[in-house]
């Protein structure tokens, strides 16, 4: 960035709204000085996200760099779809490409550890890097152990599919090779997890499935809460007219014990057979985060004005690996406002300022029950100075009156337009 | 003569800002940012979400104002709306007017 000179103020004044100007005086570019590195570990919806506004809004003074081991970004959201036959893998699946445009530097690589004494991340391929600030956006990993026999072998027959990609594919063919007639159990975890309405889509569109494809075949959810978590109504109305006799579910039904040979789940009250088994495991903090997990041995503590980790200093924790705020989802929305509110206090704390004391995130989260029709939730949360925490402001946020089609439009278009907001 | 008038009205319009947005001068922009999930990052809608980049200001804030006080049809920007205050609003109407 060059210095902002008369010909500048020209040309923001040739443009003639005064508002241009407006914006203009909030953002003007400081000496263009670098100020130092920022290491983002995970590209997904929180860290992308926090890698592009790092170098938007430093105006290119802050270093970035994006340490991601996947080649390509797979959506987890709208992944459900690709379940249901409605969208393919290539439709929810995106490049890095356009973020080096920003000059993100990604970097293909998996992290093998963090010293948070000499500020470094040591790394499987190439040499470690040193940082000044760490953004830690890992997602979760699965705590298989909690379900008996949900073990190496077990997984390779019993899938989660709770994070798009290979499992994504595997457990669409599991379902295509069903017989007609057959009982595909979808096993959901007692919450906090992540997407809380997630499992409850998935059952939609495998249901959806069924209908057009093997219409004498069951859908059984095996729900560890006692009732469905999220957008309860909507989900359950659309059941039972769309899905009647398809859809089954079972509130206060934790799946203990499974067992991949004889293609059972046990529940406290029964064992059950099925012909698909999708056993969603509780969650914890992703892998690379558990230096910085210290909340319930599985969450990591946040300050919310910052994002920076209550174990560290310097560590911003993003998305689902946190301690979500009260009425908070984890979900891929939230990470990349999470992301939003990381990067705008870490450009200013390594410009020796404050972070905004106001900071507010939203929530919107859409679920497709057909092919075509959609149901959303939404909330906004604020901070409160008292209880230093991010509250929903009352009277905001709802649900959809009802199922619709228009929503269909938009719970598509939200995707494309996140997947622009966080990749370029 | 031209540059000095520019510079005065620029900075009438800076100190107004700031006045609306306390203490905070990045306020409008992070507020603005937390609409680009669904609107995208300048407001340049890639889908059938509205593109809201470079509409007039008036406009935006009318459409915000309405959609907090529920007098316009909604799917969902009623419920988001209220979550914001009258003048937060304000302040991400005047950002995305000024985007191309």
């Amino acid at each position: 960035m060059s210095k902002f000179t008369r010909r500048d103020f020209l040309k923001l004044t040739a443009a003639g709204a005064s508002s241009a100007a407006l914006a203009g005086c909030a953002t003007v570019p400081e000496a263009g000085k670098p100020v130092g590195r920022v290491i983002v570990i995970g590209a997904g919806y929180g860290g992308a996200t926090a890698a592009k506004y790092i170098r938007m809004w430093s105006q290119g003074t802050i270093e970035v760099f994006l340490i991601e081991r996947n080649t390509e970004f797979i959506s987890c959201p709208m992944s459900n779809l690709v379940l249901g036959g409605n969208r393919t893998m290539a439709d929810i699946t995106r490049n890095y490409q356009k973020l080096r445009d920003y000059g993100v530097q990604v970097i293909r690589d998996e992290v093998t550890g963090i010293s948070l004494d000499k500020k470094r991340v040591s790394l499987r391929r190439i040499e470690d890097l040193p940082y000044d600030r760490l953004v830690v956006s890992p997602g979760v990993d699965f705590m298989h152990d909690a379900i008996q026999g949900y073990d190496a072998e077990a997984q390779k027959t019993i899938l989660h599919s709770w994070k798009a990609g290979p499992e994504t594919i595997a457990l669409r063919k599991q379902l295509e090779g069903m017989r007609d007639g057959g009982v595909y159990v979808l096993s959901v975890p007692l919450a906090p997890y992540r997407c809380p309405p997630g499992p409850y889509e998935r059952a939609s569109q495998v249901a959806f499935y069924f209908k057009q494809a093997k219409p004498k075949s069951k859908v059984l959810i095996l729900d560890a809460n006692p009732d469905v978590t999220s957008k309860g109504p909507l989900f359950k109305a659309a059941w039972n007219t769309l899905y009647k006799g398809i859809i089954e579910y079972r509130g206060n039904a934790a799946v203990t014990a499974v067992d991949s040979k004889a293609m059972t789940v046990k529940t406290d009250f029964d064992t059950i057979k099925g012909d698909v088994l999708n056993v969603i495991p509780p969650q914890r903090a992703g892998d690379v985060a558990k230096p910085f997990i210290n909340a319930n041995n599985r969450w990591c503590t946040i300050d919310w004005l910052s994002m920076e980790s209550t174990a560290a200093k310097n560590v911003h924790i993003l998305g689902d690996a946190t301690l979500s705020a009260p009425l908070m989802p984890k979900s891929g929305h939230m990470a990349n406002q999470h992301a939003k509110l990381a990067a705008a206090a870490i450009v200013e704390l390594m410009n020796g300022r404050q972070p905004s004391p106001t900071p507010l995130v939203n929530n919107t989260c859409y679920s497709f029950v057909s092919d075509k029709e959609v149901i959303h939730v939404a909330s906004v949360h604020t901070y409160d100075p008292k209880d230093k925490v991010l509250k929903v402001v009352p009277g905001s946020g709802g649900v959809s009156a009802q199922r619709s089609g228009i929503e269909g439009e938009y719970g598509w278009g939200w995707a494309q337009n996140i997947w622009a907001d966080m990749l370029g | 003569m031209r540059f000095q008038f520019v510079l005065a009205t620029l900075l009438t319009a800076c100190s107004l800002s700031v006045i609306a947005q306390g203490t905070d001068p990045n306020l409008a922009r992070n507020l603005a940012a937390t609409c680009a999930n669904c609107h995208n990052t300048t407001g340049r809608s890639v889908t059938s979400m509205p593109a809201i980049a470079g509409q007039p200001r008036e406009a935006l804030a009318k459409a915000l104002r309405e959609f907090k006080e529920g007098k316009r049809p909604a799917t969902i920007m009623h419920q988001l709306a209220k979550g914001y205050t009258d003048e937060q609003l304000e302040l991400i109407a005047a950002h995305f007017a000024a985007q191309k």
